[in-house]
């Protein structure tokens, strides 16, 4: 019976026994969300991200993907097993801003570059940024801001907004009204992972709101636009890409027809590198790609753009090639910012359906070259 | 704040209640026949909620699935009691707790084995969609309304099962004494595997009607326990009548607490410090309510001696 | 020397053994993992003193583990940015030091069971479970919004912690630190458990009436064991977070208490050494099934119930062979 636990134990060593492979390629290690509710964006920013090595040849670079099952403490973990035992050169790949939090400072004070392919939160964007991390995807705040701007020139006067309690929610409302700056109608806290907003439908309408700006990712997004589809309240709505993506949209249905929400991608960006993108996922996942899924592909065509410019065993100069930005982005133009977080153009897209295929296209632009408020905090 | 909006709220926060009442009720009835703690009702929900997505998307029909959500939730129910559940009755609560918290992962993973991990969809029907207006110029969701006559009519319906059939005799019988009714010629295996597979359908049924509401997904179940949980333990344990006066005063609680908290602190602080304290402690109020309910009367509102 | 002894020593052996042979090796990793399973252990022997020595069902102890962890997160955030806590009525400084964290966590989360406890033991059996379970999710969602220390994105300490004599970076060091701690707590547990106080309380488990007849406040001994595994509990949180450099709310959440409890079970509840096998098996099966399947909390699920369904007493038990934890 004492044979239960030798074999325990010799599984704990197994683990520690996989030695890197050393044949030039650089070892990536990908932490991400593939099990549990939010699976489906780290199944689609993994998707991409081994889309875009597969696309370069598939042998440049090791990735060794692990599941983070969104909790911070397997996510440190994982980025110790990863830096101590797989002896990866790069990380990437986490979703969630708090589980970034977790894992970026430690991982950057060990020297190793981390490559964000979506969370980017304020505090490693300021105070806390870090010449070895680099965010792919977006300053937390951009979407937001770019919701506000165009609120604010589509000539509303009263909107009402409304986050969950949580840091990311709190960014999101002061994102919002940073570019805005107008008056509100109300401005609502809702709790996180709520699912029912009957109460917040009806705040909204006896304030006498002229639109809606909401940020609720994922399952709370799709409760509140079916439940506000039902309310029978009529006005225009808002918000950032997340809760308009392509994995969710088919959830939302009808209710969410019409919509505007504000993203730095869409499928239908004309240039041949999102043209390519788009249709090898097809081809390759049989779906259509997500917001998550480019950041995962430009993620990795960064990387491999580094590559071809400098070696990692030169730390410097592999920062200065990522720095530089010198690879063909699904989003068209890219560029880094001081902080190491992106310039770009942020679009306006609309709800509509193809077929029987929610999809979103892209109707306006809402900010040119967009960097971020934190450039001047952050001292690097 | 308009009495019409109070009211609007008050009504949104009995529909919450009478959802709560569908999942708690069949807790509260598995644990006062069987003494069973049941972590895993949560996913009964769930796969009520996946059910009814699954057959509504492939026939169209909401009615049918309601009827698939009813039916795969006290088949899953059925299963789970007479492999599982049933060697547990005699166990102490920790092994009904680990063993049932086993059953949530196999669920939860299993059902995004067979669905996948994006969300799926299930949408209110055209015939109860869209708004009605009630006296007074409120206008109120039809649906939310519906949802609101068949949590009262179950609840209605449980109370007459309860206390005018034989099943509810044998049901109330094997609460208070479950050796005497098996000595007395009762199929006492059977009958568990029945209120289990009731309590079950029930909390299918919950998450097919909140399915069309919110997001049907992986983990949707297990707020929705905790919150169950809560509103069992306000009632007291056992009763059905609790469970209808907590899951009303749990609704209630959080719905207008999210509102009312707020709009007092701003009385005394800064508007965006109001909202963020506000909505911080509003979050708490209902583990504040049960915790209140537990100290003053230990045994919850309506709970007899176990 | 009895099985149950032999298998005590050889799950400490092992757990001090794998670190040391990875140490040799160089595989940092596994010693991560080792250094997770004796805090685990740790945060389950706080556990189990409720749970088996007092028969005191709490799944609530994510809240002790918590408010260890935030001791830890706050104390050392402070020194990070060098503010004090609080400058008025007096001065109180932030600290990287662990031996005053420990102090602060175990003083802090006594405090807190304290409280919890005198209120949550006027109720007993399911309801005893739910209050306690109220309590943690009230800590919960009180962490993730309020804003101070984070929110839901919880703290970050960039370098752990320092112990005077020993470079806490080095994993091996770390880990004997927490082996250390793992070790006083098993042998004060073993102390309590033939003290007079865990006599009485062990008594009082089995048979309340009887204590209360010759004398004995029941109350006063449940409250006194929950203070003192609440405390225990609170210890292992500031350890976990110094293992993560990291604290958010998550270690507040009900799966952390229901996690906790999964480990004394596993391994067999109030078995002196259960908490230690049952955390070691379910950090390896957590390892060894995560790279098999993408799917692996299923295969967990199952084995779970099988351990419940056939293997009473835990593992501990299974080994050991004895089906009674208590003589």
């Amino acid at each position: 019976m004492k044979l239960t636990i030798f074999v325990a134990a010799a599984c704990i060593a197994a683990l520690g026994g996989a030695a890197s492979a050393d044949d030039g390629a650089l070892k990536v290690g990908m932490i991400t969300t593939l099990s549990g509710g939010g699976a489906g964006l780290g199944i689609d920013t993994r998707d991409g991200f081994l889309l875009a090595a597969k696309l370069a040849g598939g042998d440049a670079l090791d990735i060794v993907v692990e599941d983070d099952q969104r909790k911070p403490d397997i996510a440190v973990q994982l980025a110790d097993k990863m830096i101590q035992s797989e002896k990866v050169d790069i990380l990437t790949g986490i979703v969630w801003s708090n589980l970034a939090m977790a894992v970026v400072p430690a991982a950057t004070a060990q020297g190793k570059f981390y490559l964000s392919t979506n969370a980017a939160p304020s505090a490693l964007a300021g105070k806390g940024c870090h010449p070895n991390y680099f965010s792919v995807s977006y300053q937390n705040d951009n979407l937001h801001e770019a919701a506000g701007a165009y609120v604010k020139d589509a000539g509303y006067t009263n909107p009402f907004i409304l986050a969950p309690n949580y840091p990311a929610g709190q960014d999101s409302l002061i994102g919002f009204k940073r570019l805005y700056g107008g008056d509100l109608a109300g401005e609502v806290y809702t709790k996180l992972g709520q699912t029912d907003y009957a109460a917040e439908i009806a705040q909204i309408r006896a304030s006498g709101a002229d639109s809606i700006f909401f940020f609720l990712p994922g399952g709370m997004g799709i409760s509140f636009l079916k439940q506000y589809a039902d309310s029978g309240l009529d006005l225009p709505v808002v918000g950032p890409a997340f809760s308009f993506d392509q994995g969710i949209l088919q959830a939302v249905g009808d209710a969410a027809m019409g919509v505007i929400n504000t993203s730095q991608w869409n499928k239908d960006i004309d240039n041949p590198a999102n043209a390519r993108f788009v249709e090898a996922f097809q081809a390759e996942y049989g779906r259509l790609p997500s917001l998550y899924a480019a950041q995962g592909y430009d993620t990795a065509n960064l990387l491999l753009s580094a590559m071809a410019r400098a070696d990692i065993s030169d730390a410097d100069a592999f920062r200065a090639a990522l720095k530089s930005a010198d690879f063909d982005s699904v989003r068209g133009d890219f560029a880094f910012a001081a902080n190491n977080h992106p310039i770009q153009d942020i679009y306006v897209r609309e709800v509509i359906k193809e077929g029987d295929v929610y999809t979103n296209k892209i109707v306006g632009v809402a900010l040119e070259d967009h960097a971020n408020v934190y450039v001047d905090e952050c001292n690097m | 704040m308009t009495p019409l909006l109070f009211i609007e709220q008050v009504l949104n926060g009995l529909q919450f209640g009478v959802m709560l009442f569908l999942m708690a009720a069949g807790l509260t009835l598995v644990f006062g026949v069987m003494g069973l703690i049941n972590l895993a009702h949560g996913s009964l929900y769930m796969v009520g909620a996946f059910a009814a997505a699954a057959v509504a998307g492939w026939s169209g029909s909401f009615l049918l699935a309601l009827v698939a959500a009813l039916a795969a939730s006290a088949a899953a129910g059925a299963i789970v009691e007479l492999t599982v559940i049933r060697r547990l009755y005699d166990r102490d609560h920790l092994d009904q707790v680990l063993a049932t918290f086993a059953l949530i992962l196999i669920f939860s993973e299993g059902t995004r084995w067979l669905f996948g991990s994006f969300p799926l969809f299930l949408d209110i029907p055209d015939w109860l969609s869209g708004p009605v207006t009630l006296p007074g110029g409120i206008e109120y969701p039809l649906y939310r309304l519906a949802i609101i006559a068949v949590g009262l009519s179950i609840a209605a319906g449980l109370f007459w099962l309860i206390a005018r059939t034989r099943l509810g005799i044998r049901i109330r019988a094997g609460e208070s004494d479950r050796e005497m009714i098996a000595a007395l010629g009762v199929d006492i295996s059977r009958l568990y595997t029945i209120v289990f597979a009731l309590g079950a359908a029930l909390a299918g049924l919950a998450g097919a009607m909140v399915g069309a509401l919110q997001s049907v997904q992986v983990g949707m179940g297990e707020p929705v326990l905790i919150l169950a949980f809560v509103v069992i333990v306000i009632g007291g344990i056992g009763s059905i009548k609790g469970a209808l006066i907590g899951a009303l005063l749990v609704g209630l609680t959080d719905t207008l607490g999210g509102l009312l908290l707020p709009e007092a602190l701003k009385l005394f602080m800064e508007t965006s410090d109001a909202t963020a304290t506000g909505s911080a402690l509003a979050s708490m109020l209902i583990y504040i309510l049960m915790a209140v309910v537990l100290i003053w009367r230990p045994r919850g509102l309506f709970g007899g001696a176990t | 020397m009895n099985r149950e002894r032999m298998v005590n020593a050889a799950l400490l052996t092992l757990l001090l053994g794998v670190p040391l042979w990875a140490w040799a090796t160089d595989e940092p990793f596994t010693i991560t993992l080792a250094t997770r399973v004796a805090i685990l252990a740790l945060a389950g022997v706080g556990l189990n003193i409720a749970l088996g020595l007092g028969g005191l069902v709490s799944l609530g102890h994510a809240a002790f583990f918590g408010i260890g962890g935030y001791a830890m997160g706050i104390l050392a955030s402070h020194a990070q940015s060098y503010t004090p806590l609080m400058e008025s009525p007096f001065l109180l400084e932030g600290t990287k030091s662990m031996p005053v964290i420990w102090l602060v966590a175990l003083l802090a989360s006594a405090l807190a069971a304290l409280v919890i406890g005198a209120l949550s033991l006027r109720t007993s059996g399911v309801y005893f479970i739910m209050i306690t379970l109220a309590f943690g999710q009230m800590l919960y969602f009180f962490s993730i919004s309020w804003p101070a220390y984070g929110g839901e994105d919880g703290l970050s300490i960039y370098m752990r912690n320092g112990f005077p004599g020993l470079n806490t970076l080095d994993p091996i060091q770390f880990f004997a630190i927490c082996f250390a701690c793992l070790a006083a707590a098993l042998w004060f547990n073993a102390r309590l458990v033939r003290s007079p106080f865990g006599l009485a309380l062990n008594a009082a488990r089995q048979s309340p009436e009887r204590v209360e007849t010759v004398g004995l406040g029941t109350f006063r001994l449940r409250f006194v064991a929950f203070v003192i595994s609440g405390a225990i509990t609170g210890l292992a949180g500031a350890l976990f977070a110094d293992l993560n450099r990291f604290v958010s709310p998550n270690m507040f959440s009900w799966q952390m208490s229901g996690e906790i409890m999964v480990f004394v079970i596993l391994g067999g509840v109030g078995r002196l050494y259960g908490p230690v096998a049952g955390a070691a098996l379910f950090i390896t099966l957590e390892h060894v099934l995560g790279g098999i399947s993408p799917f692996w909390h299923v295969w967990l699920g199952f084995l779970l119930l099988l351990v419940v369904l056939f293997a009473r007493g835990g593992i501990v038990g299974l080994l050991a062979g004895r089906r009674v934890a208590h003589d």
